[in-house]
This record gives structure tokens, C-alpha cells and sequence, in this order.
């Protein structure tokens, strides 16, 4: 990223090539260790719930405020994670996260300009969207009536996820995953 | 043209997991040997991250064993003069039971093995209940072996790896369990709803499951062997008979995986053998 800048600066050192790769892999990497920590054996309530919600909300958050650190191919690896982790049908949470990337990547020039409050809204629709179709897919895979009610509480964990997160998340976005910084 | 080329991965990514859905649908084995290399991965790394947490709720359970520590204590003296009570009848039970096998040359089953196992992970999904156990090296655990924690059952064993072995519990949508109910005799199927109760079902016209009655597995089917502890009936809201789980499913730290073989059946000329019976 910093090579397309104009301007004179020092030659990358091996250090400063590391700090710069740590940086750009810090959005994929730290979403990856929260869905590994949320299985942890800690007695979380809602584990299966908040695992899901916490994919959705980093995933549209990283694609909608800094799209080149989670390329589909991290998205693909971290569905399938959840796939794996969650028992889920192989595939199906790999499908609705790129869904979600899909949607964030399409929203994403009209979202930077918002405020807050907007981009939350924009967020809760998507993860209710996202929420609704895995437990449509889910039940087309397993042939079976199922429950909507974790597929409701997934959506509204998400909802009000986000904005916890996107704090940390809106601090990381500008200091620890800045490659400029590096 | 490496800008068309970045558009087109989220597409083709789209097809290539709407393809591994199908092919996933198509070939349990793959899933299966996917979850298994994930699960050997993983296990040891959350077996490390179990140990300082289990020590952080003792101290947090012994902080607060403090605090009503008076009440505790009568609590427990209760407890110990009825345990006592129930230890003379179980003695004089026990007496009886070996009496009465030596008197009807009971064939005794042959006693299952079992592995004690930490619990590391919940790997439940939004459909699905399953834990994960972490096991060493050259363990002797095996698909379908029955996992029980100290109250009652707990689940099977739907996948084993080296180092790994998930556990489906009894509450997972696919948990199917021949039962008896203690007091009728009666069989019934106790099935799995994704809820934190099972509920019962199949149980013969003219028999009704009672409010608090005990339920046990049956060995109809021959999965699991008969009289394992499973809980109490229980009966809903809306008036569905449920069963109210005797294993803390909620807060599982260690289970035991008893492999209970071919669930006793000794081959019939070494049964003739061993208790002399039959033609001299």
C-alpha cells in the first residue's frame, strides 16, 4: 500500500517488512483467535451464537473500513473454521460469510461516509439477513424444521455486538492494522 | 486485469463453497476427516488454555466456599447422615445381588473399560451439541463409545482422532437413546431437540410416564448397555414429557468414555465354559 504513495522514505528493513505483514494480517488473524477463544472452555453462554455474530461483525466491519486485509480467501478459511468448530453443515457458514463480505464490499463507498449509527444499522440488517439464511440452510441440508429461535438470537447478539466491538475494532483499524504505521 | 481478476475471487470462492455443501452433503467422510485434523490440532492447544482456567473457577468457587462456609457445613452434615442411611441399604442390596447371582449362575457382562478425559471446548453449533475431549497420544477410544460424567450419560462418541474426540451430547438434534422408565418397566426412545431437556417419545399405549420418575438407558438396539443413569422425567409447559438430564451438560469439566465392546454378550461357548453349564 505504501509503495503506490508518492514520496522518498528509507528502504524496507527485514523488521520493518514483519511489523508491516503483522499489521496487514492483524484483522484476519485476531478474528480468527477470537473464534478459536469464544470455544474455550469458559462456560460462555451462547457460545454457538456469539461465535457466528463475532465472525459477522469483523468480517463486515474489516471489508466495509479496510477491505484488502480480509481477502475472500481469508473469509473463505474463516467460514470454514466456523463450519468446523460449530458442527455446522460443511460449507454453509462459508457461504453466508462471503455472502456478508459480498454485501459489505457492494455498501462499503456509501458506508465510510456515515456516521456510526448508520453503518450499525446497515450492519444489524445484514447480520439478521445472514442469521435467517443459515438456519434456511441448515434446515434445507438437514431436511428438517428447525427452531428459528438461535437463528433470532444469533441476530440480535450481532446487533448489539457491534458496537462493542467496533470501538476496539475502529481503534485497531487506525493504529495497530495501519501498514503506514509500520 | 488483476483488478477483474480480484472481482471474480469472492464469485468463484461463492461456487467453490456452494460446491463443498454439496459435496459435503454427498461425503460425511470428508467433513468428518476435516473436523478431525482441526480437532488434533486444536486439543492440545485448548488442553493448555483448560489448566489455568479450571484453577481460576476452584479459586473462585473456594473464595465463595468461604463465605458460606456455616451453612455449608450443615448442609453437608445432612447430606452425610442420609448417604450413610442409603450405604447400609446399598451394602445389604449388594448382598442380596450377589446371593441371588451365584444362586441363578448370573452370566456377569464382561466389565466395560473406560478412559478418563478432560472436556477442552464446547463445540456446539447454532444446531448442534457436541464438546470436545482432548486425549493423548495411543489412546484406546472409539466411535460410539459412551461418555458419562458423575451424575449420568452424557453422550457418544461421534469422532475420534489421535490427540481428540468429540462427543455428541444426548441434547443434539440427532441424539436418539433407547430408554426404560424405571418404574413401569416401560421402553421409550429419549430424543434430542437441540433444547437443554430431551424429550420423550414412543413409550407403550397405557403407560404413562410419571412427574420425577427415573429413566435409564435399555440395551434395545444394543447401543448402549441397560441401566445407565440418564435423569428424570419431567414434564413441560406445554405438557411434553421431557427428561430432565442427571449429567451437568451445562458445565461438563471431565468425562469418562466407557467402551462398553460388543455390550457384554460373551460368545456362547465361552459363557459354557466359564460357568459350567451345559452338557459335562
Amino acid at each position: 500500500m505504501s509503495d503506490r504513495l508518492p514520496g522518498i522514505r528509507p528502504a524496507p528493513t527485514l523488521a520493518s517488512r514483519l511489523d508491516a505483514a503483522g499489521r496487514a494480517a492483524f484483522p484476519a488473524a485476531s478474528t480468527a483467535l477470537g473464534l478459536l477463544l469464544i470455544s474455550a472452555p469458559v462456560g460462555l453462554p451462547a457460545a454457538a451464537e456469539l461465535r457466528l455474530a463475532v465472525a459477522f461483525t469483523c468480517v463486515f466491519f474489516w471489508t466495509v473500513f479496510r477491505p484488502a486485509s480480509v481477502p475472500p480467501l481469508v473469509v473463505f478459511v474463516l467460514g470454514l473454521l466456523c463450519d468446523l468448530l460449530g458442527q455446522a453443515p460443511l460449507g454453509l457458514d462459508i457461504l453466508v460469510l462471503l455472502a456478508v463480505q459480498g454485501v459489505a464490499l457492494k455498501l462499503r463507498r456509501v458506508l465510510e461516509k456515515q456516521g456510526f449509527v448508520r453503518v450499525w444499522m446497515a450492519f444489524a440488517s445484514c447480520a439478521a439477513a445472514a442469521s435467517v439464511a443459515t438456519w434456511l440452510g441448515t434446515m434445507a441440508l438437514t431436511m428438517r424444521l428447525l427452531s428459528a429461535t438461535p437463528a433470532v438470537a444469533t441476530a440480535m447478539i450481532a446487533a448489539g455486538l457491534y458496537p462493542v466491538l467496533a470501538f476496539p475494532l475502529s481503534r485497531a483499524h487506525r493504529t495497530l492494522a495501519e501498514p503506514r504505521h509500520a | 486485469m488483476r483488478q477483474a481478476l480480484s472481482r471474480l475471487t469472492l464469485p468463484v470462492l461463492m461456487a467453490v463453497a456452494f460446491a463443498l455443501v454439496l459435496v459435503g452433503k454427498a461425503d460425511t467422510l470428508l467433513e468428518m476427516r476435516l473436523r478431525v485434523a482441526l480437532d488434533d490440532a486444536l486439543a492440545p492447544i485448548y488442553g493448555a488454555m483448560a489448566k489455568p482456567l479450571m484453577r481460576a473457577q476452584d479459586s473462585i468457587g473456594w473464595v465463595r466456599g468461604l463465605l458460606d462456609v456455616q451453612a455449608q457445613n450443615v448442609r453437608l452434615r445432612q447430606e452425610n447422615d442420609r448417604l450413610l442411611r442409603w450405604q447400609r441399604v446399598a451394602e445389604a442390596l449388594a448382598l442380596r445381588n450377589r446371593e441371588l447371582e451365584a444362586e441363578l449362575h448370573w452370566m456377569p457382562p464382561r466389565p466395560a473399560t473406560f478412559v478418563t478425559a478432560p472436556i477442552v471446548a464446547d463445540t456446539s453449533g447454532l444446531y448442534a451439541h457436541a464438546v470436545l475431549v482432548a486425549l493423548r497420544r495411543g489412546h484406546t477410544v472409539h466411535k460410539g463409545d459412551i461418555a458419562l460424567d458423575g451424575g449420568g450419560l452424557v453422550g457418544r462418541v461421534t469422532e475420534v482422532g489421535a490427540r481428540s474426540a468429540r462427543v455428541l451430547l444426548i441434547t443434539d438434534l440427532n441424539s436418539r437413546v433407547p430408554v426404560m422408565l424405571v418404574g413401569s418397566h416401560a421402553p421409550a426412545l429419549m430424543v434430542g431437540t437441540n433444547a437443554s431437556m430431551p424429550k420423550l417419545t414412543f413409550w407403550p399405549q397405557g403407560v404413562v410416564p410419571r412427574e420425577g420418575e427415573r429413566v435409564v438407558t435399555s440395551a434395545a438396539g444394543g447401543v448402549f448397555p441397560a441401566d445407565l443413569p440418564v435423569g428424570t422425567v419431567h414434564y413441560s409447559r406445554a405438557h411434553v414429557a421431557e427428561v430432565l438430564p442427571d449429567a451437568r451438560l451445562d458445565r461438563l469439566d471431565i468425562i469418562r468414555l466407557f467402551d462398553f465392546g460388543s455390550l457384554g454378550t460373551v460368545a456362547p461357548e465361552k459363557a459354557a465354559r466359564r460357568h459350567r453349564i451345559g452338557p459335562p
